[in-house]
């Protein structure tokens, strides 16, 4: 056997190709546990419609009209994204950089090491635009009779603005989370700070409805998630109302762009020593 | 770069690595300079905690040096770090196979990471496994295999975009005898075929049959680097030859006066002796104690190994 060796060149090495190539292994992954990945997506925002606009208003627990699915539209496919990109990145990440010499895999490719940190936030930001699509039928189609959600689509534009910097921003924060807590503390992230942030994240309300009590108004704005969903309601819902664009508008852009810079360099910290 | 270091396929000069952590600065390579050939196999031979894994660390653009600079065919790690990654291959101390994919996708991925096409990538992957008995493995999942086949599968991912020069870092530790001697035997045939090898160990013995030219390193520096041969030739050139008897002590003064004898270490029921010249010695010893009515229960003869090397370079037993 001497072919195994001798250095025929058969590769084209550049950055590019090897950043697609990861990107590939990823979607390969993905592929794999489709049908499980989408049964996690979907399930909770499933039921969260299921109960509210179906169960309730069919027993007559809680108002009819198109209300409350109009205001949980954006809600779900909001919050949906943001778990869903940061879950994708923390628990390998954590996973990783905890076990020694797992990330080398990847470290060892031919690319500069930021740019494998940009990489996996594409790839976390993939799956949460993946989600958040997923969800949007869920929510537009579940719900009982006189309760049709109205939707607005006219403003597509800045659909696509709070899309993408609402997953970069998720993507982003998912990667600095899991660059900088261990492997004992991922559950308690995910029931002392994500169930939280989604149970307050105007999911099921609008922020200017909380105008009643105003302390938990002004508390809430420290959820990144509120910018989202508010972002959302902007380009999908504008009748029901929504924070001021400027301020979700600063808050995605600016939050996406300050995270992507720290957790890059905190990822390229962590892993050349 | 000069043309000189072109032509290396490593080169490492006053190499440095110092970790600043709470406990204070810890020096784990305080200075290593090496020149490698291309298509030489070369050997990092130290105990563990000696500062090899870091040197490779610090080679394969992983750690980032403290102080001096490092080639690989020429490349400045520090500096091109993405064209060293592309000429190298490292399989690593601990198992870095990736778990979300089979035996067969993590070659195949690793080659399109290096720009290979997916249908190249899986055309070299199952060469690659073929040669390393995996054919029938490939779908398998990391965790099913065993630590034989899951050194054989890193080592054939390490390969797959044919590097120029070859990391093996403790490749065979925590194998069993057999598939240690397997992976030795593939080895091999890679050298044989060209390529160019780094490998540390901490077993003697791999070392010695493996290397070509070899580094003893010990505490973060070279304490010299040599051919096996030319190791055992300028330390620890002596036989030891060991008897244990029953009986009352007895005279040895004898055998110390004699020719090639550097020194004789005479205990009770025990006598070591340190020679050049081993010839004869062995029997002489047992003349003299059948003379003195003592029984050998016991002799050993240790030819000159670089384990003796090892102990006259540190004046420390190695410790494995």
């Amino acid at each position: 056997m001497t072919t195994i060796a001798q250095p025929i060149p058969i590769t084209r090495p550049t950055v590019a190709r090897a950043m697609l190539a990861l990107t590939a292994r990823d979607l390969r992954v993905m592929r794999r546990a489709l049908l499980m990945n989408i049964v996690r997506i979907v399930l909770q925002p499933l039921l969260f419609v299921f109960v509210f606009a179906y169960v309730l208003p069919e027993i007559g627990a809680a108002p009819g009209g198109s209300g409350l699915s109009t205001i949980m539209i954006p809600g779900l496919v909001g919050s949906t994204m943001i778990m869903q990109s940061m879950a994708s990145i923390v628990f390998p990440l954590v996973m990783e950089l905890a076990g020694p010499g797992a990330i080398e895999d990847r470290v060892l490719a031919p690319l500069p090491v930021h740019l494998i940190a940009v990489q996996r936030i594409v790839t976390a930001m993939i799956e949460g635009l993946f989600a958040g699509i997923l969800v949007f039928p869920v929510a537009l189609f579940v719900h009982s009779g006189g309760q049709q959600p109205a939707v607005d689509s006219r403003n597509w534009p800045l659909l696509v603005v709070v899309m993408l910097a609402g997953a970069l921003l998720s993507a982003s924060l998912g990667m600095f989370l899991g660059a900088t807590i261990n492997p004992r503390q991922v559950q308690v992230l995910f029931t002392l700070v994500m169930f939280p942030a989604m149970m307050l994240g105007c999911v099921y309300f609008t922020w200017a409805s909380l105008a009643g009590v105003r302390w938990l108004q002004i508390a809430v704005l420290i959820n990144p998630m509120v910018y989202l969903d508010e972002g959302l309601r902007a380009a999908l819902t504008p009748q029901v109302g929504h924070l001021a664009t400027w301020a979700f508008l600063l808050v995605l852009v600016g939050g996406a762009a300050l995270f992507t810079w720290l957790s890059i360099r905190l990822f390229v910290r962590r892993v050349t020593k | 770069m000069n043309e000189q270091e072109d032509d290396l396929a490593i080169l490492a000069d006053g190499l440095r690595k110092t970790y600043s952590g709470p406990p204070g600065d810890i020096p784990a390579v305080r200075r290593i300079d090496l020149d490698v050939g291309r298509g030489e196999f070369f050997g990092l031979l130290g105990p563990n905690g000696a500062g090899k894994s870091t040197t490779i660390g610090m080679l394969t653009t992983l750690v980032r040096p403290t102080g001096g600079r490092a080639t690989v065919c020429g490349v400045d790690v520090v500096d091109r770090p993405v064209e060293v990654k592309r000429r190298i291959g490292v399989v690593a101390q601990q198992d870095t196979l990736d778990p979300e994919l089979t035996v067969e996708e993590n070659l195949e991925f690793r080659g399109r990471y290096f720009g290979m096409t997916s249908r190249d990538a899986r055309r070299r992957a199952g060469e690659l496994l073929e040669f390393f008995g995996l054919t029938d493995r490939r779908r398998a999942r990391v965790f099913e295999l065993s630590g034989g086949q899951s050194r054989r599968a890193v080592l054939g991912r390490a390969l797959i975009h044919r590097p120029d020069v070859l990391f093996l870092d403790e490749p065979t530790a925590g194998l069993d005898p057999q598939s240690r001697i397997n992976l030795w035997e593939l080895i091999n045939g890679l050298q044989a075929d060209g390529q160019t090898i780094l490998l540390t160990t901490h077993y003697m013995e791999e070392a010695e049959s493996l290397c070509e030219r070899i580094a003893v390193i010990d505490h973060g520096v070279v304490l010299a680097c040599d051919t096996v041969k030319g190791l055992k030739e300028t330390a620890g050139a002596e036989t030891v030859i060991t008897v244990t008897y029953d009986g009352q002590p007895f005279d040895v003064d004898r055998l110390s006066r004699r020719y090639g004898v550097n020194r004789v270490e005479a205990t009770e029921h025990q006598v070591r002796v340190f020679t050049n010249i081993a010839d004869g010695v062995l029997g002489e010893l047992a003349a003299l104690a059948t003379e003195a009515g003592a029984t050998i229960t016991d002799a050993t003869q240790l030819r000159p190994s670089l384990e003796t090397a090892f102990l006259t370079l540190t004046g420390r037993e190695y410790r494995e």
